[in-house]
């Protein structure tokens, strides 16, 4: 195999054997770049700077552009913010480069993380690796695609409502979102700040674990961050499940459901069961609420966090040829129609109206109110199993331009991936199977909040049972 | 008499001089070339968060133990939603419906009354960047040194009756924050601002009329203006049958006007909630009885001390305590010298002069307690006059002297052996033969005007009283 397609800790295992240099790995996954993201665009723009290959950890990564790093271009696939340099490093970022991680460029995501399909970027979309006609998911769909299609080792990516697992899911590669708290977002332009968490895209359980290690731990210039000390979590890489008790949300296997998916899940289901796992049904009686919940509350969130994009100090100023108002709101008004894209302008919009005075109550607060009990049920689920296990997505990817003009059937594409961010807690999605048509399938572990090395047991234990992990698209 | 009751409430935002910002690590700091003193968290560049500067907390809990208001130990912040170029993250975080102080009140001396002042709130909150307009009027300069300043917001009921209440009320609370030595209290410097709501009703209504809000007052005196020519305005309006609109407006000091600067349409919608970034958290009620345990003595408590303790007037004791400077300056010589009316008497007289002349506080001149009463025991003495005791006070200061070194090189001790003196006198009555002859029919306060004239001969050296004495036996030989 050429380095570009190993795992991780396979390719680590190459360089300290000294089988294969830090600097030619790098390279060779810098031409299958080239070779195939021509027709993958996942990359939004290469590195400035070639890192140096002297670290412990000399991984090649693509950063989702999202993600602030020193002296590099950080648009949150934007017009608004093109032409922003960051002048620092976000503490993921720190942190990658301080295990010696090899950045390889910046890669495309839905703007502003908007969206689960990586089509509202303006730089335009990003394509599936196993359907080139079809979205890799979103929002860090660059993230996901850039690793099934082996233009990346591993990828950072963020998620609000299910934008690390959903792409996971489409593109057949793994995907955790930690714990709220759990990896600091200083230098992740929010989203949702209450929701948003960093995570790790990866080819298998076992990367997922070794850039855990890397990328977690208090931070406090993040006043989220929780100051709890961080586990190696490659020792939750455990061939075991007998007798742990993974819940099934009986809500989760109704209407709207693939049959592919459901299918496929239900195999994975009866393996474990198989394995030793005691299978519980579980109730999450207020999940039907959380899609509507989340779009109030990150919304909201939203509305206030892209309020800095407004042309005064940095990224795109815009002014009308004719003065309308006056020079001051003409250039915000200007600036923001011009700099933000449908998608943007819409949350913005409903975002602003959910805070308005006189709707407060009935929305934002009522929101937050859903939120806490959906936080209990999930509580409640945790006091008799170990895990939940649910689909990740209730389809496989689906066609470029399809949902794009519905943007309620695309939101609903994150029914299953929302309720983990609305609860804080840690899930991740491990491929479960293919459909006819060839395309991946995913399933979700939910788990505690902290306790990401069940998920990484259960998702090892799975993954060294079957061989999702290891097909390849056809490139 | 006006058939009109006047109501005013004030909101004065107070800027705490903590060492560092309150949301992140830039220094605290005034008068820096524009733009140098910020960071990516203060400038809210995307990607970056807020972390609470404790000190500025516990700097809220002492103005609000300090103005007798209940502390709510959920400390939470909210984000007050609008646009405007000094305000880079497009919302301002501060403090809705947890402020940090609540239910308080403020006891001030207006004319011979005591009134207590209800203080609403006061809440936590970040300072907001400047612009500066430039001249031609083609452009306007953002300078965010100021951004992430902290502030303190107190709001109070409208409790005031008048704009000399107003004032007053600003006066007693400037003090009472400057004891707490939590922010320099300089308006010029815009680390103390005052905004106001006033509005009138008929004499014994209950219900309030329509207020109107003043801002850009630059100084107390400005805030009383204001409100005494916006009490006038609606009286006015009312009378002439018109309605007061509910508005904000701006006054203007050189034309000595208020101008509309948004209608109650025109008002923002802030959209407060909470700030996702800073999670609320419950401070310990041993941190406020901690804070509430350092407060230092205040303003009224002190000056009733020193009226008991001391036995001074109440002048004597108002002078003293209307610094917190002059009153610990007057504690310490208090301990070398035990004479507090004397002290009192020459901080409130020839050292406040000399304070006035300077534009300086007591803390920035070069004299200690120690040396100040050197001085005053040198005149108690009859070392030098107490005219000369002025004297030497100017030359300590201007050449950071002692006062026995200041009266030895500038020749000042008071000349009191006769011999010496009785030449002076022998001139002066000589010159003066009609007064002489006032003092022998039987006028003896005459023979002030003949001390008056030594003394200036003597170059304010000679003792008036020795002077008095032998005046008067040279000219009756009594």
């Amino acid at each position: 195999m050429s380095p570009h397609q190993l795992t991780a800790h396979a390719l680590l295992d190459l360089i300290k054997s000294g089988k294969i240099s830090a600097k030619d790995a790098y390279g060779d996954v810098l031409s299958r770049i080239k070779a195939v993201d021509g027709r993958i665009k996942a990359y939004v723009r290469m590195a400035q700077t070639e890192p140096d290959f002297n670290g412990g950890m000399p991984v090649p990564i693509a950063l989702k552009d999202n993600l602030c790093t020193k002296g590099e271009e950080v648009t949150c696939a934007s017009r608004i913010l093109k032409g922003f340099h960051s002048p620092y490093d976000a503490g993921v970022v720190e942190k990658i480069k301080k295990s010696g991680g090899t950045i390889l460029g910046i890669v495309n995501m839905d703007e502003f993380a908007f969206g689960s399909s990586c089509e509202s970027s303006c730089y335009g979309p990003t394509f599936n690796p196993w359907n080139l006609e079809c979205v890799p998911g979103g929002s860090s769909g660059g993230s996901a695609a850039s690793v099934a299609a082996d233009e990346a080792i591993w990828a950072l990516g963020s998620d609000t409502g299910g934008s690390i697992r959903q792409p996971a899911s489409f593109c057949g590669i793994v995907g955790l979102k930690p714990t709220y708290g759990r990896v600091s977002r200083y230098g992740l332009i929010a989203f949702a700040s209450s929701l948003d968490q960093i995570g790790p895209l990866t080819k298998d359980v076992g990367d997922c674990a070794l850039l855990m290690n890397i990328i977690s731990g208090y931070d406090q210039r993040d006043s989220t961050s929780v100051n709890v000390s961080v586990p190696d979590y490659t020792k939750a890489l455990v061939n075991d499940v007998r007798g742990l008790k993974i819940g099934i949300p009986k809500e989760a296997f109704v209407e709207g459901l693939d049959a592919e998916v459901r299918r496929s899940v239900e195999d994975a289901l009866d393996l474990l069961k198989k394995l030793g796992a005691v299978i519980k049904e579980v109730s999450l009686p207020h999940t039907p609420y959380a899609v509507a919940t989340y779009y109030i509350v990150a919304t909201a969130e939203a509305s206030s966090n892209l309020a800095r994009f407004d042309g005064v100090r940095y990224g795109l100023r815009a002014t009308p040829a004719k003065v309308r108002k006056n020079a001051l709101v003409d250039m915000y008004e200007e600036t923001r129609s011009k700099g933000f894209g449908d998608e943007a302008k819409r949350r913005i919009m409903l975002g602003t109206y959910a805070l308005s005075s006189g709707y407060y109550d009935a929305y934002y607060l009522r929101g937050q109110k859903v939120r806490t009990l959906i936080k209990n049920d999930l509580d409640e689920a945790f006091k008799d199993c170990d895990c939940v296990l649910t689909p990740t997505s209730p389809t496989v990817a689906f066609k470029v331009g399809e949902k794009i003009s519905d943007p309620l059937s695309m939101y609903l594409s994150d029914i299953y991936t929302i309720p983990a961010n609305l609860a804080g807690i840690p899930a991740i999605s491990i491929p479960c199977g293919f459909s006819q048509s060839g395309l991946p399938i995913g399933l979700q572990l939910m788990g505690k909040a902290f306790d990401e090395e069940m998920l990484l047991r259960v998702s090892y234990t799975y993954e060294q049972n079957t061989p999702w992990h290891t097909k390849k698209p056809n490139l | 008499m006006s058939p009109f009751e006047t109501v005013i409430g004030l909101e004065v935002h107070l800027q705490l001089s903590t060492k560092t910002k309150i949301f992140c690590s830039c220094a605290n700091q005034y008068g820096c070339a524009p733009n140098t003193n910020v960071c990516p968290v203060c400038l809210g560049l995307p990607g970056t968060l807020p972390v609470l500067n404790h000190q500025a907390l516990l700097y809220g809990i002492k103005v609000g133990l300090a103005l007798n208001a209940e502390i709510n130990s959920f400390i939470k912040f909210d984000r007050k939603n609008y646009y405007y170029p000094d305000l880079p993250k497009g919302y301002q975080i501060s403090q809705y419906d947890f402020p940090v102080a609540k239910h308080g009140f403020l006891k001030i001396k207006s004319g011979d009354q005591e009134k207590r002042i209800g203080i609403t709130r006061a809440h936590l909150e970040e300072d907001a960047g400047k612009l500066v307009h430039d001249n031609s009027g083609s452009c306007s300069l953002a300078d965010f040194n100021r951004t992430g300043t902290p502030l303190i917001e107190i709001v109070t009921e409208p409790d005031l009756r008048s704009p000399q209440e107003a004032y007053d009320y600003l006066n007693t609370l400037k003090l009472t924050l400057q004891y707490l030595g939590i922010s320099d209290c300089d308006m010029e410097k815009g680390s103390l601002r005052c905004d106001a709501n006033v509005s009138i009703r008929p004499i014994g209504q209950t219900s309030l009329g329509t207020k109107t809000e003043l801002k850009n007052m630059n100084s107390f005196k400005a805030v009383k203006t204001a409100l005494e020519y916006e009490v006038k305005r609606h009286e006015q309006v009312i009378i002439s049958g018109g309605k007061i609109i509910q508005e904000t407006l701006l006054w203007n000091d050189e034309k000595a006007m208020t101008i509309t600067m948004r209608s109650k349409e025109q008002a923002h919608d802030y959209r407060y909630f909470p700030d996702p970034d800073l999670v609320p958290f419950t401070i310990d009620q041993k941190v406020i009885e901690d804070v509430r345990a350092q407060l230092p003595e205040l303003p009224q408590a002190k000056f009733l001390r020193f009226l008991s303790q001391y036995g001074l007037s109440e002048y004597d004791a108002n002078i003293l305590v209307s610094d917190p400077g002059m009153a610990d300056f007057f504690e310490a010589a208090l301990k070398e010298y035990p004479q507090a009316k004397k002290i009192a008497n020459w901080l409130g007289g020839p050292v406040l002069m000399e304070l006035n002349n300077r534009k300086k506080s007591i803390s920035e001149l070069k004299l200690t307690p120690k040396e100040l009463v050197v001085l005053i025991a040198k005149v108690e003495e009859g070392v030098i006059s107490n005219l000369a005791g002025k004297d030497v006070l100017t030359f300590m200061l201007d050449e950071a002297k002692g006062a026995d070194d200041v009266i030895k090189e500038k020749g000042l001790a008071q000349v009191s052996d006769d011999s010496s003196l009785l030449v002076i006198i022998d001139e002066v009555i000589a010159q003066n033969p009609a007064v002489v002859e006032q003092i022998k029919s039987g006028k003896p306060n005459a023979a002030g005007f003949l001390v008056g004239q030594a003394m200036k001969k003597s170059g304010g050296r000679a003792n008036p009283k020795k002077l008095n004495e032998l005046i008067t036996r040279r000219i009756t030989g009594v």
